[in-house]
């Protein structure tokens, strides 16, 4: 007998870029050939997290997990487990410390070490629902906290319970919600706006992008509440261009929550007005600065202006604007529904609840997670993210992207909240984590950072605009071997110059991943300038290859391969490489089938 | 080819509709902007003198806002964008050798186009697929866990598309 099942398949971008919507396509024609069409419902949900293992597919109530699923696998997931109900043994995930009765009838996929030490509010329908369904975000209690805001709570009710859980901006700078929302509550103006930051710019994060493409009515909900609370009529979400996918699900969901009343004129037949609207950014990272991002909505190029005055007083078109980031709106509804205390026994005193971050770079679980503010990187790193790629030793962890520093293996249980990263020299950032290994160069990656920030300086101030060029000037000296000590110090001053003088958040942070790697990483940086040293072996100009004369046989294969013709000598004669010539593209290193060739 | 001008360059009715509908709508230029290289691959010139006409923002505003933003071209690109990931996570697992290995096999360098008009290659900053890094785009397909290898081959088929 067929009971009724659902198949959940990934469609998150990641997912969707590894073939989803041919998976998705298949089950329906399997099913459709079966006659199964009616008894089995196949849903396109958000992303899973899980994204190295993608794409993702989940059979409900079996709750088989199945990972790395191709389209061509749909056949034998129909026939084994839905008709058999049995699970299909190779598609599952083979989690090496896993201890699953293998007895077991079902699969619990929160004995997954990826999930196990997971805590979720902002992913809550992530994998659940299908984001296209407004139906399924209701079932899952979505716009009965707009109702009870409206109904129950009124403004000052939304104030303290936001107040009460003590929730602050997942943007980076963790500034308390309520205080915004109460300074623009308290102005009086005839128009006000409540305004979504969607412009995730950190390269290496896209937890705000998972939600949305995820979950976009849990944004739309608390936007609405939003408005409600200060008396706004008017929402906009400024999202990248480069979402195509976020972007398309956001206007999906707004035009149901319209046909559903729940957006639009009379909201809920209260007579509450509020409706929002998307606009588009174009690729600028100083745009998720505030400031930057309502010139920018404003249709300007998107440079920041000074504070005072806040957005939350004079903002968008002078009027006074709420302005949150994706995952603050995702915590709100959650918040007026269970109340603000609830939250707050969630996560660290000072910082309650929980953050989603980007878990990327050199890991072996790549993917989204979240956890409860307080979580140890150790615990996250090895237990949530399986350690590091191919049994490397770790070496740091950067948070808070171009604009956060490093922490080393010394702060690994350091539990992460707002301050304790601060302390440590680094900060929340929107949430990338990107693991380094012994295989990375602090300076050469320090330089990537540098490059982005030289690149996305608008230019308005001079502490940003001539700082960071001069910062990359150094670094790039630093990493060809040409830096001297002296170097290292004019860095440390013009970092902290930046720090003080720069306009906007982007220049006042840009120097952060110098600052910080001088302080946990000097003795690389002194390698680099003194010992003309890149242990890692990324700074080119700092490294040799060199043949050993006793274990090469002269098989010719590496003067072959060289494009340089930098080596030479006869067959079945050691070979030699001809330092003025080489181009240290490692293509020899690469070839020896003899291991006779060294990196130095 | 001809730079043109605002009276021969001509938009789709669609594009004329959508600029028709934001007009009057405050901060409505970048949006616009979107439209127009969604209809053209790139802003040319002409078709910003003719939106400058059109909704009476200066020339010399829309250029100021055209070249502050990344993702709005002035040149036209090749018929395949190849865009290669070079946000963190892509560039730790090697995104620099993949964009390496597409600049020695297409012969052109980053911000070109090749000679055939076939491919133009652009770095980008995260397309948020870091789980499959390194990861490049070609127009909507996103081939991800690249290594410089698997390069060759995938350029191969889009030419054969071509």
């Amino acid at each position: 007998m067929v009971k009724k099942s659902y198949i959940l398949v990934c469609g998150g971008s990641a997912c969707e870029a590894s073939k989803a919507d041919a998976i998705y396509e298949s089950f329906k024609k399997v099913l459709e050939d079966e006659g199964l069409k009616n008894d089995v419902q196949v849903v396109k949900t958000g992303c899973f997290g899980f994204c190295e293992k993608g794409p993702i597919v989940k059979i409900l109530p079996e709750e088989e997990f199945y990972v790395e699923v191709k389209p061509e696998d749909a056949d034998e997931i129909v026939h084994e487990t839905i008709i058999k109900g049995r699970p299909v043994q190779r598609l599952l995930y083979k989690d090496k410390d896993l201890k699953v009765d293998p007895k077991a009838d079902k699969f619990d996929m929160s004995k997954i070490g990826f999930y196990q030490k997971q805590f979720r509010i902002v992913l809550r329908n992530c994998g659940f629902i299908d984001p296209e369904n407004i139906d399924e975000y209701i079932a899952r209690d979505g716009y009965q906290a707009l109702e009870k805001a409206i109904t129950q709570l009124g403004p000052d009710g939304i104030i303290n319970e936001v107040k009460t859980s003590g929730l602050r901006g997942r943007g980076g700078a963790g500034f308390p919600t309520w205080i915004k929302w109460n300074t623009t509550k308290g102005v009086s103006a005839p128009q006000k706006y409540v305004v979504c930051n969607a412009d995730e710019g950190d390269p290496g994060a896209y937890m705000d992008r998972s939600t949305l493409e995820g979950d976009p009515h849990s944004v739309l909900e608390a936007m609405t509440i939003a408005g409600y609370c200060v008396g706004a009529s008017k929402g906009i979400i400024y999202i990248r261009a480069e979402y195509p996918l976020a972007i398309k699900r956001l206007e999906v969901a707004m035009a149901q929550s319209r046909e559903y009343g729940l957006l639009g004129d009379d909201i809920l037949g209260t007579g509450f007005n509020f409706d929002i609207e998307i606009r588009l950014g174009a690729g600028a990272f100083v745009c998720g600065e505030e400031t930057a991002l309502l010139r920018s909505i404003e249709g300007n190029r998107g440079m920041p202006t000074p504070k005072p005055p806040f957005p939350a007083v004079e903002g968008l078109w002078h009027c006074p604007t709420v302005i949150n980031n994706v995952e603050t709106y995702a915590n709100i509804p959650v918040i007026v529904l269970k109340g603000g205390e609830w939250f707050k026994s969630i996560g660290t005193e000072k910082s309650p609840g929980t953050k989603v971050f980007a878990l990327t770079g050199k890991i072996n679980n790549s993917g989204l997670v979240e956890v409860p503010m307080g979580t140890t990187l150790r615990e996250i790193i090895y237990d949530i993210g399986g350690g590091i790629r191919n049994g490397k030793a770790f070496k740091a962890v950067q948070t808070g992207g171009p604009s956060g520093g490093v922490i080393t293996t010394e702060n690994l249980d350091t539990g992460i909240d707002f301050d304790a990263l601060a302390r440590i020299g680094s900060m929340m950032g929107s949430g990338g984590m990107i693991v380094m290994s012994e295989e990375d160069c602090i300076v050469d990656v320090v330089k990537f950072y540098m490059t982005f920030c030289v690149d996305e300086s608008c230019g308005k101030c001079s502490p940003c605009r001539i700082g960071t060029r001069k910062l990359l000037d150094y670094l790039t000296k630093i990493s060809n071997g040409n830096g001297t000590m002296e170097d290292l110090d004019k860095m440390t001053e013009i970092g902290m110059a930046m720090k003080k003088a720069a306009l906007c958040g982007l220049g006042q942070t840009a120097a952060n991943p110098v600052l910080s790697t001088m302080r946990y990483f000097k003795d690389e940086y002194i390698q680099h300038v003194q010992d003309k040293k890149c242990v890692a072996g990324k700074c080119i100009n700092l490294i040799r290859y060199e043949i050993d004369p006793s274990k090469c046989i002269g098989c010719t294969l590496c003067s072959k391969r060289c494009p340089a013709g930098a080596i030479t000598g006869e067959k079945k004669m050691a070979h030699k490489i001809d330092q003025a010539k080489c181009v240290k593209c490692g293509e020899c290193y690469k070839g020896c089938k003899f291991g006779a060739i060294s990196k130095i | 080819m001809s730079v043109g001008t605002a009276e021969e360059i001509k938009f789709s009715d669609e594009l004329m509709a959508f600029i028709e509908e934001w007009k009057n709508k405050p901060g409505n230029l970048i949006m616009i902007l979107h439209r127009v290289q969604g209809e053209f691959g790139y802003i040319p010139r002409a078709a910003a003198m003719k939106v400058s006409e059109m909704i009476g923002i200066p020339l010399a505003k829309i250029y100021g806002v055209i070249t502050f933003y990344h993702f709005f071209k002035t040149k036209k690109p090749g018929k395949y964008i190849i865009q290669v990931c070079l946000g963190t996570a892509c560039y730790l697992r090697g995104g620099q050798d993949i964009m390496n290995e597409l600049e020695t096999i297409l012969g052109t360098s980053v911000g070109h186009v090749t000679d055939d008009g076939l491919f133009s290659i652009e770095a980008v900053r995260c397309i948020g697929c870091c789980g499959l890094a390194p990861v490049m785009m070609i127009g909507n397909e996103v081939f991800g866990k690249l290594t410089p290898e698997k390069v060759p081959e995938i350029i191969a088929d889009f030419r054969n598309r071509a």
